[in-house]
């Protein structure tokens, strides 16, 4: 069953006593909150996710929950909490739905170390998988938002699950976040996509969602093999280039992009120069998203 | 009153021996690993889970979780022998002698309460005239006090048993520099040259130290029933059941625990966490031992009925899988109370005043 098909008391009430619980990828999630946004976000990102069965294990409860106290009357904001503990400070309360997401993100980051954990979008066409890790302002996520609009199928825009038992890369799509400019440069780009309220001003500027693509969720439980390590630059009217990188240098710099590289130690690194060996690395300069398109479709041609 | 959350029982069993006897198939691990969580004692449940060799019985989904806290605990292990061989080289090279302290101490001397701890500082005691030249081969080598206000600082320096907390410019680790057990100002005296004299000696490293097996049980005991902090409350409650039951093993072994604890001044705390480790997680102390505690440490009958009342539930899980009434209440009264403990009250009184002043204009403090 479908999130949108549970039953209308259920789908339009809080998720504030029981909870609400979806599936992506491998991940059991179960939500609770007492804010409308967040109940409004996930119904509008969520509705054509699975729902979890009552009898299913559930892998992790997160809870957003307005914070209660005198302040909540002249400056209200929002935790965020897994299982009682609180991995950052309350956030205005606008940003509730943007603290879901990352909450979430925080959770699988540091639970799922069954996988080699890369800070990057993963995406896939014709059975290559493409890592796009991210440095801020590198264009990672607007990068991602084009290409999966354009025939590439989302993993995930904000970390690749590499396996460490099979090398390959495990999907967990959930909505794309883009930031400030990008927002409406996709809108402009794809404008069939779709999007949710924008949060003004929040710790990473303006935010907004992008509905994760139908081809995300239809093959959320298929695994792709890295084919390509592509690192993404944004220059203003700079010219497209696609350079190989030696793959010293790649693994080099991947290894600041991995989130649990000290927890899992030699395994964590035996399964990253492995997947290095055997994917195609490059630096990739580019000033738009048309050209861009262009490049990285080269690649598996 | 008592806990009878499911990570309890969970580490009950462990203690009795009968963690095999569980129904692996049909165990409620969704709320066991979700209270683990909670209660920091996940890569804990899992150690023992794998020590018995029994993770294949469990599961498919929860064992991953399990599995994938064992990797954290051991990841905390690894990098906090690291960080102890850091501190070594900056404070051997100043001449300065150090004792190890609770988690960093279990690991280096591998203890079972090592068994999947997790720990982020690392704590070390060093003799009060060292202090200084403790500080400063420490900043030398990149630990640096984080900036804190005047009042702070001077709290610290004045007042307490430890100065700021001093963090790694490079690695972020934070070492804490004890120089007595409790802060000098309690009403409780304990010597720490008497736990100088006791500790054991590092192989090969002349100069680092841990504390004796039966010392190692009184600190814990202190640190958690004079501190009033309880966030961590079950998991030190489990820390003093694999250190008593490890350390203890005949009845000469408790009279040597009663009597260092009357020689140190701690009977109290460790009353307490003998009572509670016993009445929580049934650890094997004899009656008498517990009753020759409330003896030596001239508790009182109502003492000893309305401490039971705060500690049980202040030390109790509380989870939305299984609420725990009255927490808020008990943990509060013995924050006030650990205070009172630890200043006279013409320190107590402004302190507590400043800190609900700030509190209330929403000012951080440290």
């Amino acid at each position: 069953m479908l999130v949108s098909e549970l039953p209308f008391e259920k789908i339009n009430a809080d998720f504030s006593d029981s909870g609400l619980c979806f599936k992506t990828g491998i991940f059991n999630i179960a939500v609770t909150s007492n804010i409308p946004a967040v109940t409004r976000h996930i119904r509008h990102f969520y509705s054509h996710y699975d729902c979890n069965n009552e009898t299913d294990f559930i892998d992790l409860h997160v809870e957003v929950k307005a914070v209660g106290g005198y302040r909540r009357f002249y400056r209200p904001q929002v935790s965020f909490s897994f299982d009682g503990y609180e991995p950052f400070i309350p956030l205005p309360i606008n940003q509730a739905p943007a603290m879901f997401e990352w909450g979430l993100n925080w959770c699988i980051a540091n639970t799922a170390h069954h996988y080699l954990i890369i800070h990057s979008a993963i995406i896939e066409k014709d059975g290559y998988g493409l890592i796009l890790p991210g440095t801020p302002g590198s264009g990672k996520s607007t990068l991602c938002a084009a290409l999966v609009n354009k025939g590439w199928r989302l993993l995930s825009d904000e970390m690749a699950l590499l396996s460490l038992a099979d090398g390959l890369i495990y999907p967990a799509p959930r909505p794309v976040s883009l930031k400030n400019k990008s927002i409406q440069i996709i809108k402009d780009f794809a404008p069939d996509a779709v999007f949710g309220e924008v949060m003004i001003d929040t710790l990473k500027g303006d935010i907004a969602h992008m509905l994760a693509p139908q081809s995300a969720l239809a093959e959320q439980t298929t695994a792709v093999k890295p084919a390509f390590l592509v690192f993404p630059h944004y220059k203003d009217n700079a010219e497209k280039k696609l350079i190989g990188l030696p793959k010293s240098r790649a693994l080099m710099t991947l290894a600041e992009h991995a989130f649990n590289f000290n927890i899992l130690g030699k395994q964590g690194f035996d399964s990253m120069s492995n997947m290095i060996e055997n994917v195609e690395c490059y630096d990739f300069t580019y000033a738009d998203l048309v050209t861009a398109l262009e490049g990285i479709d080269s690649l598996i041609k | 009153m008592l806990d009878d959350h499911l990570v309890v029982r969970f580490l009950r069993h462990y203690g009795q021996g009968t963690l095999t006897s569980i129904d692996f198939s049909s165990y409620p691990w969704e709320i066991l690993i979700r209270q683990a969580r909670r209660t920091n004692l996940l890569s804990r449940c899992a150690f023992f889970l794998c020590e018995l060799e029994l993770l294949d019985k469990v599961p498919k989904q929860p064992r991953i979780h399990f599995i994938n806290s064992i990797k954290l605990s051991d990841a905390n292990a690894r990098s906090a022998k690291v960080e102890v061989k850091q501190i070594y080289k900056a404070l051997s090279k100043a001449k300065v002698d150090f004792v190890l302290l609770k988690g960093a101490a279990y690991v280096w001397a591998g203890n079972n309460a090592s068994k999947g701890r997790l720990f982020t500082d690392t704590d070390i005691l060093v003799a009060k005239e060292n202090l200084v030249i403790a500080e400063t081969a420490l900043a030398n080598s990149g630990w640096l006090t984080s900036s804190l206000d005047v009042y702070t600082q001077k709290f610290y320096r004045e007042w307490m048993h430890e100065i700021p907390p001093m963090t790694h410019l490079k690695r972020q680790t934070t070492i804490d520099v004890h120089h007595t057990i409790i802060p000098p100002t309690s009403r409780l005296k304990p010597k720490p040259i008497k736990f100088w004299q006791q500790a054991d000696a590092a192989e090969d490293m002349p100069g680092l130290y841990v504390l004796s097996p039966i010392d190692m049980i009184i600190h814990s005991a202190t640190h958690l029933f004079h501190e009033g902090e309880f966030e961590q409350g079950l998991r030190d409650i489990s820390d003093l059941d694999l250190l008593i039951r490890e350390a203890i093993a005949s009845q000469n072994g408790w009279d040597k625990l009663l009597h260092r604890a009357v020689e140190l001044d701690l009977v109290k705390p460790v009353y307490y966490a003998l009572n509670f480790t016993k009445k929580i997680l049934d650890a094997p102390i004899p009656e008498d031992v517990i009753n020759r505690a409330i003896f030596q440490a001239k508790m009182s009958k109502f003492d000893v009925k309305l401490m039971d009342v705060l500690y049980g539930r202040a030390l109790a899980t509380n989870h939305v899988t299984n609420k725990m009434k009255g927490q808020g209440v008990a943990r509060w009264f013995l924050y006030i109370r650990s205070h009172w403990l630890k200043m006279p009250v013409h320190l107590l009184f402004p302190h507590l005043f400043r800190k609900s002043w700030l509190n209330l204009t929403g000012q951080k403090d440290h």
